[in-house]
C-alpha cells in the first residue's frame, strides 16, 4: 500500500490552500525567516483490565493547529483546537513579538504538495478501528494466562492502548506535506504474592502497528508471561549491592543507557546553546572503539519510527557515535539552520500545542563480536542487568540514571541470585569509554518507550546488545 | 462561549446521555487561555498564546460505564462523542462497584477559595517580568555564563462539571509562574545547571522575578566543584523540595486505587504508626488561593481538610467514590477527573506540618551526612517501598556544608525512611500541590565510589 494522496488534504481541516497562504502571509512579518502551520486530528482509545474484567474505555478525540514563526534564534508560537480569525491574531501577535517588525516579509510561495518517501506503518485505518469486544477479549485471555502462570500471581492488570494520527505540515516555503501515523500499545502488569511479600512485574510491547500484531507470534501470551514471571523471581530477589562495580547489560531495552547517557546530550537545542556536557566534542573520543551508536527513524512498525518528522522532513540514521568517535547531532530546521549543520529529520512535537524540539527517534548500539556468554564470564564480582524502568539526566552535568527492574548479581563469571531494583548512575561523556565488550545480539527493545523533555512526551525506541561495562555506580543498600 | 452557555452544554450532554438510555453520567468541560515567554541571554527565544478547551463526558448503563472527550464543540461532534461513550460502555464488563456518587454527598456549598486572578499582563510586561528574572541570574555572580533560559507563564481557566443527580458547579482559576536555569562554568571545563521557581494563583502575590534569579543563581554556583564521595551509610536531610518528593511518594502510595490494586507498600498500614510522634499529614483542598485548591473534587464532592498521618499514625487514605467503596470506605473528595482520562484519585494541597527547628539547626545536628538538593530517576518500587535514586547536594562535615556532592544514589525503603524521620524543619512554603518542610533521615545507603 502507498501513502494515499489524501494526507495533505487540508479540506479535512476544514482549510483550502489559499486560507494556508493567506494564514502563513499574515505571521511572516519583518524579519521571521520561517513559518510553518501544524495541523493535527488525533483520535486514541484505550481498554483496561484488572482484578480479572475489563472495566474501563476511554475514547479521546482531540484536532487543531499550531502556528511558528522564527526569526534569527526566537521562536514565536500560537496553538488553538480551531484557526478562526481571532485565532489567527493572537497567532500573528504572537509573531510580531518576534519580528522587531509588523511589517509583512516576503511574500509566500505557491503551495507545492510533498508524500513522505517511505510508507514504514502501512495500516489500513479499518485495521487500526478494531472492534472493542476484540480487545476486551484479548484482556481477558491474558488475565487467564498470568494466573495460570503461577498460582501467586494475585492480581493482573493489562491495557491496550491505540491512536491514530493525521497531520498536515504547510511552510512558508510553499510546501505542503503529511502523514498518517498510527501507534499502539500493550501493557501487562502482575502482583505475586508469598507470606506477605508482595512484588510486581511489567512487561509489555507494541509499535506503529494493528491489532494483528499482538496475536501474531504469540505476543501478548509472551508479554503476559514476561511479566508474571518478573513479579514471581522478585519474591527471591535479595538486596542489591552498593559501589562501582562491573555491570553486563542485556540487549533490547536496557539500550535506555544510550538514549539517557548519549541520546539527550546531542540534541542540536542543547549544543547549539552550549549547554550539553556533549557541547564541542565532536570529531573527539566519547567510548571505547567497540561502540557505534545510531539513531535511526525508517525503521518498519517501530515504535520511534516515523515516515516524516512533525516539521515534513524525511527520517534518517543518523550516525551518533563511529568507533567511539563523536559523529553528530540530531537536529530539527530550527538548530540545523543556526548551526549550519544538516537536517536529520528530528524535529518532533507531542501534539499541536507543542513546538518542534530536536528530538531522538529509536537509538541503538550496533552490534560488536563478542559472545554474549564470554561478557558473563568475564566478570568476577558484578551485576546482570536485564530490564529497567525509567532513566533520567542531567543534560548540562552529563550524570544519568536508569534504574533495574531485574538484575542478578554475577559471581565468579556465573549468574547467580536475582536482587532487587537498584538505580545505576555514571556520567554520560565518560560511561562508554568503559564498555569493553559488545556482543553480536543486537536487540531492539519491544515498542513500550516514551520520552519526555521541557514537558513533551513523544514515543521512541531504543536497542542494545549485550555490553560490559567496567565500572558504574550501582546503587543498591549492601555496602 | 459564555459561562452560562457552558453549563447549559453540560446539561445537554446529560440529556443527549440519558436519550441514548444512560442510567448515569457526568460531563466536565475545560477551557482557558496560556501565555508563555522564555527569554535567554536577555533575547526573547520562545513566545506563546494558546487558547483551548475540552469536554469529557462519562455515562453508565447500570453498572458498566465509559468515558470519551473532544476539543470539537460543534454538534456533530458532540453527538458522536455521545454515541462512542455509550457504544463503549456496551462493550465493558459490568463492575458491582460503579456509578455516580450517592446525591446526598455532592457538595453543596461552592466557597470563593480564591484560586482566580482578573489581572491581566501585557505581553510587554511579562516579557520583562523574565528579562528580570535572567538578568538577576547573571549579574549574582560571574561564575554564570551561560543560560538555558527564564521563563514567566500566565494562565486563566475555568471548569464546569455536571452530572445527571443535578449538580452542576463551575470555578475559575489562575497560575502565575517565573523560573530561571541559569548554568555555571567549572574553571576546568565542566559546567553545573540548577534552576528556582515561584507560582501563585494570584499575580500580586507572586516572588519579585530578582529573588527568583538571584536564588537560581546561587543554587547553580553552589554546585561548582561537585565530587563522588565513597559508598557509606550515613544520615541524610533532604531539602524543601526533595522533602516534597518523598512526600509524594507517600501521596501515590495512600491513593486508594494503588491499595485496592495491591500497588502500595501502605496496605494493611491503616491506623498503624508510621512515623514519630511529630511527623502530621494533611490534604487541604479548601485552603484560600492554595495551589491544589478546587471547590468540589472531580465527581462533584465538596474538597475538605483530610488528616492523612496523625502524630506518626496513618489516619486516612485519599479516596473518590470508587475506590473508596472498593476499600469499604467514604470518599475523601479526591476525585481526580482529567478529562479524557479515566477518573482517579490525586492530592489538593498535601503538607507535612512544620516543626520548630530551623534547617540550618537540623544540618549542624548531623556529624557526616548528606544534604541532599536534588533527585533524578524513577528507582522507587511503590509495591515494595525500595527506594533507589540518583542524587546530588552537599556533604555534612561537624553540621556545616562542607562541599557539594555529585554521581552518587540513596537507597533505602519508603517504610523505614518514614519510621526513620529525626526531624522535621520550620520552614514550610508552598510551591505546587505538595509541599513539606526540610526532613532529616536518620540513616540511608549512599553509594559513590
Amino acid at each position: 500500500m502507498t501513502i494515499p494522496d489524501q494526507v495533505t488534504d487540508l479540506a479535512l481541516f476544514g482549510f483550502s490552500d489559499q486560507a494556508v497562504r493567506r494564514a502563513l502571509g499574515k505571521v511572516k512579518v519583518g524579519e521571521v525567516d520561517y513559518a510553518d502551520l501544524y495541523f493535527e486530528s488525533r483520535q486514541s482509545e484505550s481498554v483496561s483490565m484488572e482484578e480479572g474484567i475489563v472495566k474501563r474505555a476511554v475514547k479521546n478525540l482531540s484536532q487543531g493547529v499550531g502556528v511558528r514563526a522564527t526569526a534569527g534564534e526566537k521562536t514565536g508560537f500560537a496553538y488553538s483546537d480551531e484557526l478562526t480569525p481571532r485565532d489567527l491574531e493572537i497567532a500573528a501577535d504572537a509573531a510580531r513579538y518576534i519580528a522587531s517588525s509588523p511589517h509583512s516579509g516576503a511574500p509566500v510561495p505557491a503551495t507545492h504538495r510533498e508524500r513522505p518517501v517511505r510508507d514504514l506503518y502501512p495500516i489500513e485505518p479499518s485495521v487500526a478501528d478494531i472492534a472493542t469486544s476484540e480487545r476486551v477479549d484479548l484482556l481477558n485471555l491474558i488475565d487467564a494466562e498470568a494466573r495460570r502462570y503461577d498460582p501467586r500471581i494475585k492480581n493482573v492488570m493489562a491495557s491496550f492502548n491505540h491512536e491514530y494520527k493525521r497531520i498536515v505540515v504547510a511552510t512558508t516555503e510553499g510546501l505542503v506535506v503529511g502523514d498518517v501515523q498510527p501507534l499502539s500499545r500493550l501493557q501487562v502488569t502482575c502482583i505475586a504474592e508469598e507470606n506477605g511479600n508482595r512484588q510486581i512485574g511489567t512487561f509489555g510491547g507494541g509499535g506503529r502497528v494493528g491489532f494483528a500484531f499482538y496475536r501474531e507470534e504469540d505476543r501478548y501470551r509472551h508479554y503476559t508471561r514476561e511479566a508474571a514471571r518478573q513479579a514471581i523471581l522478585n519474591l527471591s530477589a535479595v538486596e542489591a549491592p552498593a559501589g562501582v562495580m562491573p555491570v553486563v547489560l542485556a540487549g533490547g531495552w536496557p539500550g535506555i543507557l544510550l538514549h539517557e547517557a548519549i541520546g539527550h546530550g546531542l540534541e542540536a537545542d542543547f549544543n547549539r546553546r552550549k549547554t550539553s556536557a556533549f557541547t564541542n566534542l565532536i570529531g573527539k573520543r566519547v567510548a571505547s572503539e567497540v561502540c557505534t551508536i545510531v539513531d535511526d527513524g525508517t525503521l518498519a512498525l517501530r515504535r520511534g519510527s516515523l515516515n516524516m518528522d512533525d516539521e515534513g522532513t524525511p527520517t534518517s540514521r543518523t550516525v551518533l557515535i563511529e568507533r567511539g568517535m563523536l559523529k553528530g547531532y540530531i537536529t530539527d530546521r530550527l538548530n540545523a539552520r543556526l548551526m549550519g549543520i544538516p537536517l536529520t529529520g528530528n524535529g518532533r512535537r507531542e501534539d499541536f500545542q507543542s513546538i518542534p524540539l530536536p528530538r531522538m527517534t529509536n537509538t541503538f548500539m550496533l552490534a560488536g563480536e563478542s559472545d554474549p556468554q564470554d561478557i558473563i564470564r568475564s566478570v568476577k564480582r558484578g551485576l546482570y542487568a536485564v530490564s529497567f524502568g525509567g532513566g533520567q539526566v542531567d543534560i548540562t552535568n552529563g550524570k544519568f540514571v536508569f534504574s533495574a527492574s531485574e538484575a542478578y548479581l554475577i559471581e565468579d563469571g556465573v549468574v547467580t541470585r536475582p536482587v532487587k531494583g537498584a538505580t545505576l548512575i555514571g556520567s554520560g561523556p565518560e560511561i562508554l569509554t568503559k564498555v569493553s565488550m559488545v556482543g553480536h545480539d543486537l536487540k531492539l527493545d519491544e515498542g513500550i518507550g516514551t520520552c519526555g523533555k521541557d514537558g513533551q512526551s513523544v514515543p521512541v525506541g531504543v536497542g542494545l546488545p549485550t555490553i560490559r561495562i567496567d565500572e558504574i555506580t550501582v546503587g543498591g543498600t549492601q555496602g | 462561549m459564555t459561562d452560562s452557555d457552558y453549563k447549559q452544554l453540560a446539561v445537554d450532554m446529560l440529556a443527549q446521555a440519558k436519550k441514548k438510555g444512560a442510567t448515569e453520567a457526568d460531563v466536565v468541560i475545560a477551557d482557558g487561555e496560556n501565555f508563555s515567554v522564555q527569554v535567554r541571554l536577555s533575547t526573547v527565544d520562545r513566545l506563546t498564546k494558546a487558547r483551548e478547551k475540552r469536554l469529557g463526558l462519562r455515562v453508565f448503563f447500570g453498572k458498566r460505564s465509559a468515558s470519551a472527550a473532544t476539543s470539537d464543540f460543534s454538534s456533530d461532534s458532540l453527538e458522536r462523542v455521545v454515541a462512542d461513550t455509550c457504544s463503549l460502555a456496551s462493550a465493558v464488563a459490568e463492575d458491582e462497584v460503579s456509578g455516580l456518587p450517592a446525591e446526598n454527598l455532592l457538595a453543596r456549598d461552592q466557597p470563593d477559595l480564591d484560586l482566580y486572578d482578573q489581572a491581566t499582563l501585557s505581553t510587554e510586561q511579562q516579557i520583562d517580568l523574565a528579562r528580570r528574572a535572567e538578568a538577576a541570574a547573571l549579574a549574582e555572580d560571574s561564575r554564570i555564563t551561560n543560560s538555558e533560559g527564564a521563563d514567566f507563564n500566565s494562565s486563566a481557566g475555568r471548569v464546569v462539571l455536571g452530572n445527571s443527580h443535578g449538580f452542576l458547579g463551575e470555578y475559575r482559576s489562575s497560575n502565575f509562574s517565573v523560573s530561571v536555569s541559569p548554568v555555571a562554568s567549572e574553571p576546568g571545563g565542566g559546567m553545573q545547571r540548577d534552576s528556582w521557581y515561584a507560582v501563585q494563583r494570584k499575580f500580586a502575590r507572586l516572588a519579585s522575578p530578582e529573588s527568583v534569579g538571584r536564588e537560581a543563581a546561587k543554587r547553580t554556583v553552589r554546585r561548582l566543584g561537585a565530587r563522588k564521595i565513597t559508598t557509606r551509610k550515613a544520615p541524610v536531610v533532604f531539602d524543601q523540595e526533595m522533602a516534597a518528593s518523598l512526600l509524594g511518594n507517600l501521596c501515590s502510595a495512600a491513593s486508594g486505587y494503588s491499595l485496592y490494586k495491591g500497588t502500595s507498600f501502605l496496605i494493611g498500614q491503616l491506623g498503624k504508626k508510621l512515623a514519630p510522634d511529630f511527623v502530621t499529614v494533611y490534604d487541604d483542598g479548601r485552603m484560600a488561593g492554595g495551589l491544589g485548591s478546587r471547590p468540589f473534587d472531580g465527581e462533584g464532592l465538596a474538597t475538605r481538610k483530610t488528616m492523612v498521618v496523625e502524630r506518626g499514625v496513618l489516619t486516612s487514605f485519599l479516596l473518590d467514590s470508587y475506590s473508596g467503596r472498593k476499600l469499604g470506605l467514604a470518599s475523601t473528595g479526591n476525585a481526580s477527573r482529567g478529562i479524557g482520562e479515566n477518573p482517579s484519585v490525586g492530592p489538593t494541597n498535601f503538607y507535612l506540618v512544620p516543626g520548630t527547628v530551623s534547617p540550618t539547626e537540623i544540618i549542624r545536628s548531623v556529624r557526616e551526612g548528606l544534604y541532599v538538593t536534588e533527585l533524578i530517576g524513577f528507582g522507587v518500587n511503590m509495591v515494595t517501598g525500595d527506594y533507589s535514586r540518583g542524587a546530588a547536594g552537599f556533604w555534612i562535615e561537624n553540621g556545616e556544608l562542607a562541599y557539594p556532592v555529585e554521581e552518587i544514589t540513596i537507597a533505602g525503603n519508603l517504610t523505614t525512611m518514614f519510621a526513620d524521620i529525626e526531624s522535621v524543619g520550620n520552614d514550610l512554603e508552598f510551591r505546587g500541590r505538595i509541599a513539606s518542610p526540610t526532613l532529616k533521615i536518620r540513616e540511608m545507603t549512599i553509594a559513590g565510589n
